[in-house]
Order: C-alpha cells, then sequence, then structure tokens
C-alpha cells in the first residue's frame, strides 16, 4: 500500500471526510495511528473542525482517551519547563524549547495532541556546564555511566547525556546544537539563538524563530530517527500551515535553510509533506528548493522508495516485502550522515566489542 | 450470534484462522489463536457473549500463540499480543486462557481513558451499583462472584469503568477467583460453572466463572452509583456495615485508580460526583450467604426509598 493511501495518512489530510469511512477503515486508522502517535492529535483535528460527534462512537473513544493522555503529559510538560527554568535562571541562559515542548508551550497547532516523553532544549555551547550543574543541583541527575557513552556524547554529539530527574522521572536533553559535531550538514548554532523567540507569557522561556522551527524538524527527520516519522512529518505539515500564513515566512524559507546547510532535508520535508499531507507549499517555493536542493535522479529514485516504506506507521497494515530492509537501510544512512567513516567504523567496533549491558546500574 | 452456538471444534478453527470479535462488555475484542486452551476457555465461559460478523471494528486486537522458538515444543508457552505488542513475558501454556484474560485487562487499563479505571469489582441491583475496591487478597471477587450468584448482576469482577456521565460500564467477563475461593464458591453456588483450574500461576491456583447470562445480556445497559464498599474477608468475623468517612472512600478509591492521576482534573471530578451519588462503607464478612443478605438489605433499603 502507498504511504499516502495508508487510513491514518487519509484522515489527518481529509478530516472532513472522515464520515465516509467505513468501520473496517476505521479500524485500520485507529491502530495505525496508535502505533505512530497521532491518535491524539487526529482527535485535535476533528475537534477544530466540529466534526467529534459525527464520528461513530466506537473509534471516537479510542481518539478521546488518546487525547486524555496527550493532555496530561501538555500539563505535565508546562510543570516540567517551569522548574528548568527556575533551576538554570541563575545561569543568565536563555531557556530555548526544541520540538514537542516548544510546540506545546507555544501554543502552536503541532503541539495540540502533540505526544512526547523528554523536554528537549537548547542552551549556547558556552553555558552548557553551567546549565547541566544548576540541574544537577536541582534533581536532575546523569543517565549514562558508561565512560565510553559519556565520551561519545560529549565529544562527538549535540547534546549531553540526558538528564533524568531524580523524582519526577522526567528526561531533559540539553542540546548546543541541532546536529552532532560530526556530521556532514553542520547548521551553525549561532544564527539559531540569535533568531530565537520569547513565548508570550513564559517570560525567559523561547523557541527557535518560525522557519528555524520547520528546519530543525527537518533536519532531525531526514537526517536520521524515523521511530516517530510520520508525526514529525505531520508536525512539519502543521508547522507550515500556521506559519505560511504570516507575512514573509514562505520568501525567506530556502534562503534561511540555505544559510543553515539544511537545503537537501527541507527538500524532503516540503516534498514528502506536500505528498502525504497536501500541505499547501507556494509552486514557486518548490522550485526554489529544487532549483538549490535536489538530489541527482538515482539518488532521488533510491530515497523515494525508501521514505515511501519508512515513512508510513510500522504497523502490519502498512508493511511490505522491503519495509524492513528500507528501514535498516535508512537507519545505516542516518549513521552515515552522523559521523565520518572512521569515527562510524571506531564507533561501531566499540559497541560490537563491549556491547551494552541489558540492565543499568 | 452467541459463542454457544459455535461447535467447540468450530470456534477452534475460527480462532486459528482470521479470528472471531468478541463483544466482551463495552469492547469489542478480535482474538486470534492456534492455542486449544484459549477456544476452550472462550467456548465455556463466554458461552452468552456475542461474536459479531467479522470485517468490522474491533477495540483490540489479540493473539495468543506459542513462541517462534524451541519453546512451542519443549514445556510450551504462549505468548499474548495486543496488534503486535506482547506487554507481558511468555507463560505456561496451561495458562493460556488467564493470560487472555489479564491481557484483556491490560489493553482496557492501558487504553481506555475515556473512562476512569478503578481496580474494583461492581455489582448492581434494583438499579443501583455497589462498587468493591480493594486490593488482591481482600476477596472482593469471591464476595462479587458469591453475589451474582444471589441474583446481582454483574457489572465487572477486575476493572469498575467510570464513564464522564458518572455511569458504572458494564464489563461482565468471567469473574477470576483464586486459591480457596475457587472452592468456596463452587460450594455456596454449585451451578456456577466454573472452568479449568490452573496451579502455579503468579496468582497462585486461579480459575474463572462464567458470568451470569443475564449480566451478559444487560451488558449494554449502564448503571447508576449507589454504595462504594471496601469488602475484607476475615475469618470467623460476623458480616458487619461500618459506614466510612467520605475522604478517606475518596482516597482508598484514587489509589484503586489506574489512570485517576492521568485523567487529572476530570479524575477528581468523577471521584467526587461518585462519592456524591455513593454511600460508603467497610464491610468485614467470612461468611458469603450471610454477606449476601447484608447486601440484599441495603438494595432493599435503597429501593424502598426511591
Amino acid at each position: 500500500m502507498r504511504t499516502c493511501d495508508c487510513a491514518i495518512v487519509r484522515a489527518l489530510r481529509e478530516p472532513d471526510r472522515l464520515d465516509q469511512f467505513s468501520m473496517a477503515e476505521w479500524d485500520t486508522l485507529i491502530r495505525q495511528g496508535r502505533r505512530a502517535d497521532l491518535l491524539a492529535r487526529l482527535h485535535g483535528l476533528v475537534q477544530e473542525k466540529n466534526l467529534l460527534a459525527s464520528l461513530p462512537e466506537a473509534p471516537r473513544a479510542h481518539l478521546q482517551a488518546a487525547r486524555v493522555v496527550a493532555d496530561k503529559q501538555a500539563t505535565a510538560v508546562a510543570w516540567e519547563v517551569r522548574k528548568i527554568r527556575a533551576a538554570i535562571a541563575h545561569t543568565g541562559a536563555p531557556l530555548i524549547l526544541l520540538k514537542g515542548a516548544a510546540y506545546c508551550m507555544a501554543a502552536l497547532a503541532a503541539g495540540r495532541g502533540r505526544v512526547f516523553s523528554d523536554v528537549d532544549i537548547l542552551v549556547p555551547r558556552q553555558r552548557i556546564n553551567h546549565v547541566e550543574a544548576a540541574l544537577m543541583l536541582h534533581g536532575w541527575v546523569a543517565t549514562q555511566h558508561d565512560a565510553y557513552d559519556q565520551r561519545y556524547y560529549r565529544t562527538w554529539m549535540h547534546e549531553i547525556p540526558p538528564l533524568l530527574h531524580i523524582r519526577r522521572l522526567s528526561v531533559i536533553d540539553v542540546h548546543h546544537a541541532i546536529l552532532p559535531e560530526t556530521a556532514r550538514l553542520r547548521p551553525d548554532p549561532a544564527l539559531l539563538l540569535a533568531a530565537a523567540q520569547p513565548i508570550a507569557d513564559e517570560p525567559g522561556v523561547y523557541t527557535l524563530a518560525p522557519a528555524d522551527m520547520v528546519l530543525h524538524s527537518a533536519s532531525h527527520l531526514f537526517c536520521g530517527e524515523f521511530g516517530h516519522g510520520l508525526r514529525d512529518l505531520s508536525d512539519i505539515d502543521l508547522l507550515l500551515r500556521e506559519f505560511g500564513t504570516v507575512a514573509g515566512f514562505w520568501d525567506g524559507l530556502v534562503a534561511r535553510a540555505q544559510s543553515l546547510d539544511l537545503a537537501r532535508p527541507l527538500y524532503y520535508a516540503l516534498h514528502w509533506a506536500t505528498r502525504l499531507f497536501a500541505t499547501p507549499v507556494p509552486p514557486i517555493v518548490l522550485r526554489e528548493i529544487d532549483a538549490c536542493a535536489r538530489p541527482s535522479t538515482p539518488v532521488k529514485t533510491l530515497m523515494n522508495a525508501l521514505l515511501q516504506r519508512t515513512l508510513a506507521p510500522d504497523h502490519a497494515s502498512c508493511r511490505d516485502a522491503l519495509s524492513v530492509p528500507a528501514r535498516a537501510l535508512l537507519y545505516a544512512r542516518a549513521h552515515w550522515l552522523r559521523m565520518p567513516p572512521h569515527l562510524l567504523a571506531y564507533h561501531l567496533a566499540h559497541k560490537a566489542l563491549f556491547p551494552p549491558r541489558a540492565a543499568t546500574n | 450470534m452467541n459463542v454457544a452456538h459455535y461447535s467447540l471444534a468450530g470456534l477452534r478453527q475460527e480462532m486459528a484462522r482470521d479470528g472471531i470479535y468478541l463483544q466482551t462488555g463495552a469492547f469489542v475484542a478480535r482474538v486470534r489463536s492456534p492455542v486449544s486452551q484459549v477456544a476452550e476457555g472462550i467456548h465455556q465461559l463466554y458461552a452468552d457473549a456475542s461474536i459479531l460478523p467479522t470485517h468490522g471494528f474491533a477495540d483490540f486486537h489479540v493473539t495468543l500463540a506459542p513462541p517462534a522458538t524451541y519453546r512451542r515444543w519443549f514445556k510450551p508457552q504462549v505468548i499474548f499480543r495486543s496488534d503486535g505488542y506482547a506487554p507481558f513475558k511468555p507463560l505456561p501454556i496451561d495458562q493460556a486462557f488467564a493470560l487472555f484474560e489479564w491481557g484483556l485487562n491490560w489493553c482496557i487499563s492501558s487504553h481506555a481513558h475515556q473512562y476512569l479505571i478503578i481496580h474494583a469489582a461492581a455489582v448492581e441491583k434494583h438499579g443501583f451499583a455497589a462498587i468493591l475496591p480493594a486490593p488482591p487478597g481482600s476477596g472482593k471477587s469471591t464476595l462479587a462472584a458469591g453475589l451474582v450468584n444471589r441474583g446481582w448482576r454483574l457489572l465487572s469482577d477486575e476493572l469498575t469503568l467510570l464513564s464522564r456521565e458518572g455511569m458504572i460500564q458494564p464489563v461482565a467477563r468471567p469473574v477470576s477467583l483464586k486459591n480457596q475461593s475457587i472452592e468456596v464458591i463452587s460450594q455456596f453456588a454449585p451451578q456456577a460453572c466454573i472452568g479449568r483450574i490452573v496451579k502455579d500461576t503468579i496468582k497462585g491456583t486461579v480459575a474463572h466463572m462464567r458470568a451470569p447470562a443475564g449480566s451478559v445480556a444487560r451488558v449494554y445497559e449502564q448503571a447508576q452509583p449507589g454504595w462504594v464498599i471496601f469488602p475484607k474477608y476475615q475469618a470467623g468475623v460476623s458480616a458487619t456495615l461500618t459506614p466510612m468517612g467520605g475522604a478517606e472512600a475518596f482516597m482508598g478509591l484514587a489509589q484503586n485508580a489506574f489512570n485517576y492521576s492521568l485523567l487529572a482534573q476530570e479524575g477528581f471530578r468523577r471521584l467526587t460526583a461518585l462519592m456524591g451519588a455513593s454511600a460508603s462503607y467497610r464491610f468485614h464478612y467470612s461468611d458469603l450467604e450471610e454477606a449476601a443478605s447484608v447486601f440484599d438489605g441495603i438494595a432493599e433499603q435503597r429501593h424502598a426509598n426511591m
């Protein structure tokens, strides 16, 4: 089945046509949506269009139940963000939220019903030690005790090892950049920091600039992590729809992508968002991004075949014989993009020779 | 069509192939399994439940199958999966039907957050429900099994579902009996249908009792809460109801609710409404017959006051 024909993708693309879904299609939709963590988001879209009452009762209950979980997370994340702000206030570092926490706190459409497990923040590299120390004083502890893993994060990655709050068990990922130090693409964090925007009514809390939010999400998705591929692409769709109505957003997007070294991820993001979710991207923007970032035809053909399978929910109803190899190939590509070959070889050799212990101590 | 309509062989075949869409109270579970113990258990203990025509909607898609390892043959095991996801470790194949029941409980308690889900049994008489929350071992299932064999309607045994409107949504699945209570119930209600007794499970010796046909037939009929009663079996005591403070009962319910904190404000609102509609008691008992007459007493009283 083509990804754009998956029940959950059709539902998100055209929520006003849900009344035409048969019960068997609803059955598939709920299962795919649960696997892709998109049920609460669908609930939000349906609610916004005032269509909840028109849905059949049994599947509607599943959407409502998913929304209960997402709403609880939204409350919890607001609490966490205020705790983090208080903890790092004296360091002088701004608190810049990334991804789910940012969408949620800035009350963006992409935050409604967004499910996430940890809070991602971006701080200036020169302040990261202060921020880490401040968080530790307030109850967050390091999760990676292995010396190699510590080095892996601190030398090569764009974040320090995740911090876990000892009582609330919430997790913070503290970033100083949005892609690893060793990655092929090197967006300059200084540009992101300089353009960060305050969140109304949350003094001291920021998000990235609108274009940068889209570009970060695109880089996250198309440079590596497909675990929540469809959810992340749906984020991009909702961000583009919301920001697209702001004057000047489309005019500056491609240029910003080029200055951040993220034109290629934006290329994939724009094309796949329009393909799956019919995102209204102006044709001129598509021409602009094609002109500067379109891959060669063989690469494009291969990537499309891989993304076609990997962006679909990881559910039996969406799998074909090539789904597993496609996921594996993109996983390998993600590592390839993260590190130069000699480092990657060293890293994989270390992980093979000293496999991580099953139980953490 | 009822489960009883099928022959055991027919049911087994259907379950091994496409699976059956089993109506279990508020939920439809599509159950697929080549394991004959599961088919036998469903055939015996869900006899009055409906099997829906296929190709429709199921709330849960569950399979119970042997693992793809040597444990398929050597000391055979069974794995429960909900739409491909296995929340538990494999169990000996002997426990397959109990695993089905536990798995279905897991499905409900981890997904059905449209309800406030309380770890409690619930029974109904004259339109009012008695909610019996209690930690395992307090004798709530035994009491519920006793009451439903003396004219009370079974709403649920493990999971009491409280709707947004403050009503109890029936589930009416088999009642799980453990250890001595299996013998107690077979003596107390010789007509009750009790399934295979399985020893050495994580909960000790377990068996399941079929829900009364009348309770299964009325599974779409929600019930209004009337009482919250914390039961405690205590050898040798006479059956006594002791009024309980509202705050204490509230906390007892909150502690026994799986998703109270997940529902946040709404959870508080629902429990408050529940307390407003119910009288709360502690209940000590040793003899089931005596317990049933005390319960009948409060039900008649409430009925008379209507």
